[in-house]
């Protein structure tokens, strides 16, 4: 525990340090802005974050491995890594540290677009249960997202490389309904079973809402399921073991 | 306090070290020396539990590498080739963290710290960026990263490489302090650092040892030819060259170029030449004789003891040859 969170300081230190945090921050709030602002600005529109969340959704699937990308691949290019696990602590010691660095940045990213549910509280008159699961879920894709952009990191020495992998397995992931659609029975229903965030329906500017399928389309609908919840804790637990077996694999090599 | 067997190492089909076996004793410093790609690099990765052996057994202060990996670790610093630094972290949050994450306390950390900066003379530079460093306090981080927590056994890969001459010389001197607390493994493509700083040397070459001595034995054993400097005077017929190497033990003779140059303008008429003659042959009394059986003046005669560079040609060129 010791170790996880000196890893976890280290990072946190070294986001503020560098000017990457604070454009990225910039980025989510200007992306979600826009969504909320174009879900909000209709005469009689419906008092809700739904159009922040849309954004969000959509957005992390680029900011998750942005933020990550760092992470493990510069270790390996600076040649650290083989500092740090000459040291002594564990592999997963060093993972989850930075997976828990890596949350606190978006966490407090999410902490600062808090101006937009002030808004609604100020012209509207929200309904808090869907704000709140919403929140909760969004913490959740999340963390999900972002073990996937940590396993990216690990694979190369590349942070670019890192960005495009863990960007394209996020991708991949949230167009399964793409393929879903098009075809019928077991197959299919197990194919959405896998859906990570909404759609890209975000796109439909009419809606601008969080698509139906996926495993996001309850939290921000103001349900809080238990498969929604073990579905993403349990994608960001694959993704951390297989970070953990990507730098353990050097020991089979 | 390191005590390999039989270790081998491959990367997928290729081996890159192939049944070593040598033990390095407490307080003991080892100069490990090979051409690149020779398995220096990787001996030290498994020493330090960083890749583990395909073969054989690999302990460090009793402790497998493999099995009790978190205690070796405690007990190794190491300094790999490649210095690893945070570009944006100062010199003091380095070590630091550094200290931290080898389980130190912080007020161990507090009072260690100033004392290894001043150590290692980084001093002026304990709020600078390790980023702004120059190649040498670079290197002088990393060497202090790695006794930060005072360990027995201090590896370290090329410990010189890539630094300017004088900070050369200053790192060098840091490490034969080093070397009077710490066992230490050191590897080197640079064979004079070897033979200053270590007690005894491996060579190694193609992932096998070829060598284990040393450093005066080492040459001792392998000298094939004893290589005498001398210069001389009234060599009015320039046949010196053919006189010596009418003499039967007498292998080669030549005119010594480099040193000419320097002599030249302090003796006017010495001439110097380099002459190699058989090994144990009392070369430098028979030479001598026949100098002045020639009523030639003789102003230098130095017998050289043979480099370990040379020595070293001889071990890898001779393992080729070999295969």
């Amino acid at each position: 525990m010791k170790f996880i969170s000196i890893i976890a300081l280290k990072e946190i230190r070294t986001y503020f340090a560098s000017p990457m945090a604070y454009v990225v921050a910039a980025a989510f709030l200007a992306i979600t802005g826009f969504f909320f602002v174009a879900s909000v600005s209709d005469a009689f529109a419906e008092a809700s974050i739904r159009g922040y969340l849309a954004g969000a959704v959509f957005f992390m699937i680029f900011m998750s491995p942005a933020i990550t990308m760092r992470l493990i691949a510069e270790e390996q290019k600076l040649g650290t890594l083989e500092l740090l696990l000459t040291s002594p602590l564990r592999e997963f010691e060093v993972i989850i540290g930075k997976f828990i660095a890596a949350f606190f940045m978006i966490f407090i990213m999410i902490l600062l677009s808090f101006f937009f549910i002030l808004i609604l509280f100020v012209y509207g008159d929200p309904d808090v249960g869907p704000i709140l699961s919403g929140l909760l879920g969004l913490l959740l894709y999340a963390s999900a997202t972002l073990a996937v952009g940590l396993f990216s990191s690990a694979l190369s020495s590349n942070q670019i490389v890192g960005l495009v992998v863990g960007s394209g397995i996020l991708t991949a992931l949230t167009i399964i309904d793409f393929i879903s659609d098009r075809i019928t029975g077991t197959a299919a229903k197990v194919l959405d079973s896998f859906q990570l965030g909404a759609s890209f329906s975000v796109f439909d500017l009419d809606s601008l809402g969080v698509a139906e399928g996926g495993h996001f389309a309850d939290f921000a609908r103001g349900i809080i399921s238990m498969t929604d919840i073990i579905y993403y804790i349990s994608v960001t637990a694959i993704f951390l073991v297989l970070t953990t077996l990507v730098l353990e694999s050097r020991r089979w090599r | 306090m390191i005590k390999i067997e039989h270790m081998s190492k491959n990367y997928g089909p290729y081996p890159a070290v192939i049944d070593i076996s040598f033990e390095v004793l407490k307080g003991e410093i080892i100069g490990f020396l090979g051409p690149n790609g020779a398995g220096k690099t990787t001996t030290m990765r498994v020493v330090t539990g960083f890749t583990p052996p395909s073969d054989g057994d690999v302990t460090v202060g009793g402790y497998n590498v493999v099995s009790h990996s978190l205690e070796v670790r405690k007990h190794i610093g190491y300094l790999p080739e490649t210095v690893p630094l945070y570009l944006d972290m100062t010199v003091t949050d380095y070590l630091r963290y550094m200290g931290e994450i080898r389980g130190m306390s912080s007020k161990w950390v507090k009072e260690r710290l100033p004392k290894i900066i001043e150590m290692v003379r980084l001093g002026d530079y304990r709020n600078t960026l390790v980023g702004r460093l120059s190649k040498g306090y670079r290197q002088r981080t990393g060497i202090a990263q790695a006794i930060l927590h005072d360990p027995e056994v201090l590896i370290m890969d090329e410990p010189t490489i890539g630094i300017d001459p004088i900070q050369v010389v200053e790192t060098r001197e840091l490490i034969s302090d080093l070397g009077q607390e710490h066992t230490m493994l050191l590897s080197s493509h640079i064979l004079p650092e070897v033979s200053a700083i270590c007690k005894r040397v491996l060579v190694i070459n193609d992932g096998r040892i070829v060598a284990d001595d040393k450093p005066e034995s080492l040459s001792d054993k392998l000298q094939t030819f004893e290589r005498i400097e001398l210069s001389i005077t009234n060599d009015d017929n320039n046949n010196f060259i053919s006189k010596m190497r009418n003499i039967p033990i007498v292998i080669d003779a030549r005119s010594d170029q480099r040193a000419s140059k320097i002599q030249r303008s302090q003796r006017e008429n010495s001439v110097p030449y380099i002459v190699d003659a058989k090994p144990n042959s009392k070369a430098s009394e028979i030479i001598s004789k026949t100098i002045i059986e020639n009523s030639w003046g003789l102003t230098n005669l130095t017998p050289l003891p043979m480099t370990l560079e040379e020595i070293f040609l001889e071990l890898t060129t001779e393992e080729e040859l070999g295969d």
